[in-house]
């Protein structure tokens, strides 16, 4: 990709114990996450690339635009055509829901039209059109986060900040703002760097995503793609699980049942009718894999994938995860496997054995445009 | 305990020195340094140990009539004692004058060797004097410009401090470039020009001591103020640029 | 005005005038100086605070003494009176005034600090963030969230203003007018045993400052009350 197509980071530095070394190159365009256990340095990495933090070894180029490097070019934060939304709202307690959304817009016309975010649209796309006229203190914690997406979005920025920004919310309000979320990603053409240590929302909103522990970036990809490797930490996880991008092939209106095409086999899910050719998400966790050698007899089980052993990693005292490559030549989408050493060892399984995974439960994520 | 112990048995053991006893003196501030002498003097003399308090005379009265402690006063007037004696504060017939104080023009910035001649050219934009309405030396300067015809043109020109110490300040500081001030403030003070204002041109600052009530029956302040009228404490008075009676 | 003599009323207006004209002094000063103290990370800073509350902690006469230096021909004081051709800025209205303001800077400064450092550095980012540069930060964000603070120490630097009796008495000079304002004034009458004017100038004094704190207390309160 050229330099105006991506965003590159890359920051080394010691703040009191912690020491940094992260970089990554993700697409200018698409959520890209940051995601790793508490601590690891992802808020550090966002604070440098918004410029509030100023490690002397830093580069930032964005869209082709030297932010940072390490000649000492250092663009001061609110110079930088940038949006950040941080864990606790902070809205301004002085000023009305509307002066806050407003804060930071330009008073100018400027090159209005060309892909301008209009106050509308972002009243429209976060439903704020009640809450306008109120004082900030008056509103719900799902409410202030919404209002602090749209500020930061009416700065008209070039570049999407998120830090942990449901963190801070209870089960039910995280559930509420999600699908903002993802209409925001949909429906703006705007790179958006998101951090999260929570795997579900990773999942639902990221393209890509980069890894990050102690300090260190340990893996950047597509998400199905560091889900699946068994050098990371995902993928040995007690809770594992893959995520696949599946196409809607048909729907079984008797049964209620949804088959989704994936790359290297079909997966079926009880769930209501959808349109034929519209994209979802997939999960599959890796508990809730088995694998057998031969096709299985009569079964409940629905989704029996031919599927091809790429890699196996002893994790706990007796546990194996099993990484498979869907289709009978093992060329498809990834799956997790996770599998007692004895029944590992019962089926003589091994790297490359054909086998048929049998999944008993697939959770499929809510479609495009619809609030969940 | 032990604390508290020995500090009673110290106390006691002070008080039961009848020999040397202590007598509380108010002074008034224009005669900080030469009482200090006399006082040591006296000590040396007498074993008895004078304890001085400085300050405003005026403040000093209004304590004296509510009950402070003092046991002999020495004013910056002869006003304020007789007062004290009128309200059976202090014993009428202990009222003597101590010192005369004396007018003097200072100043740092101009000449003023001949005062009269330099008040009447007026060379200057500020006279410090003490506030008239709280201080003897205020009223005296007020009455030798009177006396010399000058008030009224030196009128506007006029900078009152709130005591002679602060009328002094203003003219030292060289915030004013001259003013009147006492005698004894200029005592050990080498800069600058002075004129003493004769005495024809004011009347006498009279300055009186007396024997507190509370000092009725106080052998050292009786003996205090016997010594201030002796031959030693005069020489010392006289040194410091008072007149005597 | 209001019938009484002039040498009762002309001392209540210089009051009036020095207190007002300290206060607005003060907050302009007070307000920079504050920003940096509670921003600032200089090693030095607190030294700086430390300063700046001296006045609070020395004896008037000793505040009184340096003021006349400083404001006198010897001093920088001396040295812009010059450019009117006057000596010294002591026992001018201009010298009570700055008299005034050093005396009472920490009752202002130190309540505008703690509305600063109370604001913390999050709005400011937040400000950063949204294209605000750090002087359109500090007036359209920290100043606005920062006016209790102010408001307080405006109350404070005018009650402490009013009051003020011995550096004013210091370097006033007592003139009629020009400084005689009201501390000297009633210094005046208990002098000349003239109690019954000292006691309606202190008692008239006690009521007027008083209405003034209570009446920014109400407000600020109403303030706070709409904010929230």
């Amino acid at each position: 990709m050229t330099d105006g197509e991506t965003i590159r980071a890359a920051f080394k530095g010691t703040l009191g114990k912690f020491s940094l070394d992260a970089g990554f190159t993700a697409p200018a365009k698409g959520v890209t996450a940051l995601f790793g256990p508490s601590g690891c340095g992802k808020t550090t990495v966002l604070r440098c690339i918004a410029g509030l933090l100023r490690l002397p070894d830093g580069l930032c180029v964005v869209g082709g635009d030297v932010w940072q490097d390490r000649d000492g070019a250092f663009l001061p934060t609110h110079k930088r055509p940038l949006g950040y939304v941080f864990q606790e709202a902070s809205l301004f307690a002085h000023l009305s829901v509307r002066r806050n959304l407003m804060f930071g817009a330009p008073h100018s016309e400027g090159d209005a039209g060309r892909g301008r975010i209009a106050f509308d649209e972002v009243v429209e796309l976060l439903s704020l059109t009640a809450l306008l006229d109120r004082a900030p203190g008056k509103l719900s914690g799902g409410e202030r986060q919404r209002v602090a997406i749209g500020r930061a979005l009416l700065s008209q920025p070039k570049l999407l900040l998120m830090d942990e920004p449901l963190s801070a919310l209870d089960r039910a309000t995280k559930g509420e703002i999600l699908p903002f979320l993802e209409r925001l990603r949909d429906r703006l053409s705007l790179p958006i760097v998101y951090i999260t240590h929570a795997i579900a929302e990773v999942e639902r909103l990221a393209d890509q995503i980069v890894l990050m522990d102690k300090g260190r970036v340990i893996g950047a990809g597509p998400l199905d793609e560091l889900q699946s490797d068994p050098a990371l930490p995902l993928a040995i996880a007690r809770d594992a699980a893959v995520t696949l991008d599946g196409v809607i092939e048909k729907h079984d209106s008797g049964y209620g049942l949804l088959t989704l095409s994936v790359r290297g086999g079909s997966l079926i899910v009880p769930a209501p009718k959808a349109s034929t050719g519209e994209h979802r998400r997939v999960r599959v966790i890796a508990g809730d894999v088995s694998l057998a050698r031969e096709p299985p007899g009569l079964s409940s089980i629905l989704n029996v994938l031919p599927a091809r052993i790429v890699s196996a990693t002893p994790v706990e005292a007796d546990e194996i995860i099993a990484v498979l490559a869907l289709g009978a030549d093992g060329s498809g989408a990834r799956l997790l496997s996770r599998l007692t050493r004895k029944s590992w060892e019962q089926l003589r399984l091994a790297e490359g054995t054909s086998v048929y995974a049998q999944v008993k439960a697939v959770a499929l994520a809510p479609g495009r445009g619809e609030l969940g | 305990m032990r604390l508290t112990a020995l500090v009673a048995a110290l106390g006691a053991f002070l008080a039961s020195s009848a020999e040397a006893a202590q007598t509380h003196i108010a002074v008034a501030a224009n005669f900080t340094e030469p009482a200090k002498e006399i006082a040591a003097l006296f000590n040396q003399k007498t074993g008895h140990e004078a304890v001085l308090s400085f300050g405003a005379s005026g403040a000093f009265f209004t304590q004296i009539t509510h009950g402070a402690p003092f046991e002999v006063f020495l004013s910056a007037d002869s006003e304020r004692p007789k007062a004290a004696a009128d309200g059976g504060f202090a014993l009428a017939d202990s009222l003597f004058t101590y010192a005369i104080g004396k007018l003097v023009l200072w100043s740092r910035v101009i000449d003023v060797t001949d005062g009269e001649a330099a008040l009447k050219a007026g060379q200057f934009q500020k006279l410090s004097i003490a506030n008239p309405v709280a201080a003897p030396y205020g009223t005296a300067a007020v009455e030798a410009m009177k006396a010399l015809g000058l008030y009224d043109a030196l009128q506007p020109k006029i900078v009152q401090g709130n005591s002679i110490a602060q009328a002094f300040q203003f003219v030292d500081t060289r915030n004013a470039e001259v003013g009147f001030v006492a005698l004894s403030q200029l005592y050990g003070v080498t800069a600058g020009t002075r004129w003493e204002v004769p005495q024809t041109l004011y009347s006498p600052i009279r300055q009186d001591a007396v024997l507190l009530k509370t000092g009725a029956d106080s052998e050292a302040s009786k003996a205090f103020l016997e010594f201030l009228k002796g031959p030693e404490a005069r020489a010392i008075i006289e040194r410091f640029g008072y007149a005597l009676n | 005005m209001l019938g009484l003599p002039s040498d009762i009323w002309v001392p209540i207006q210089l009051t009036i005038e020095l207190a007002a004209i300290t206060t607005l002094s003060l907050l302009v000063v007070a307000t920079p100086l504050a920003w940096w103290l509670a921003r600032s990370r200089a090693a030095w800073k607190e030294g700086v605070a430390a300063i700046v509350s001296l006045p609070i902690v020395l004896p008037p006469t000793v505040l009184g003494f340096y003021l006349l230096i400083l404001l006198g021909p010897d001093g920088p004081g001396g040295a812009i009176a010059s450019l009117w051709g006057a000596r010294t800025l002591a026992f001018t209205f201009t010298g009570l005034v700055i008299g005034s303001i050093v005396s009472s800077m920490p009752f202002v400064v130190q309540p505008i600090r703690n509305a600063f450092a109370a604001i913390g550095d999050r709005p400011l980012e937040v400000a950063a963030t949204l294209r605000a540069s750090p002087r359109r930060a500090f007036w359209t964000v920290a100043l606005p969230l920062a006016s209790p603070g102010l408001l307080t120490g405006a109350v404070l630097g005018f009650a402490h203003a009013v009051g003020e009796f011995g550096v004013v008495l210091m370097i006033g000079g007592n003139i009629p007018g020009r400084t005689r304002v009201m501390s000297t004034a009633i210094f005046d009458f208990v002098e000349t045993m003239r109690w019954r004017d000292a006691n309606m100038l202190a008692g008239g004094m006690v009521v007027f400052a008083f209405a003034v704190i209570l009446s920014m207390i109400l407000l600020e309160k109403r303030f706070a009350r709409a904010r929230a």
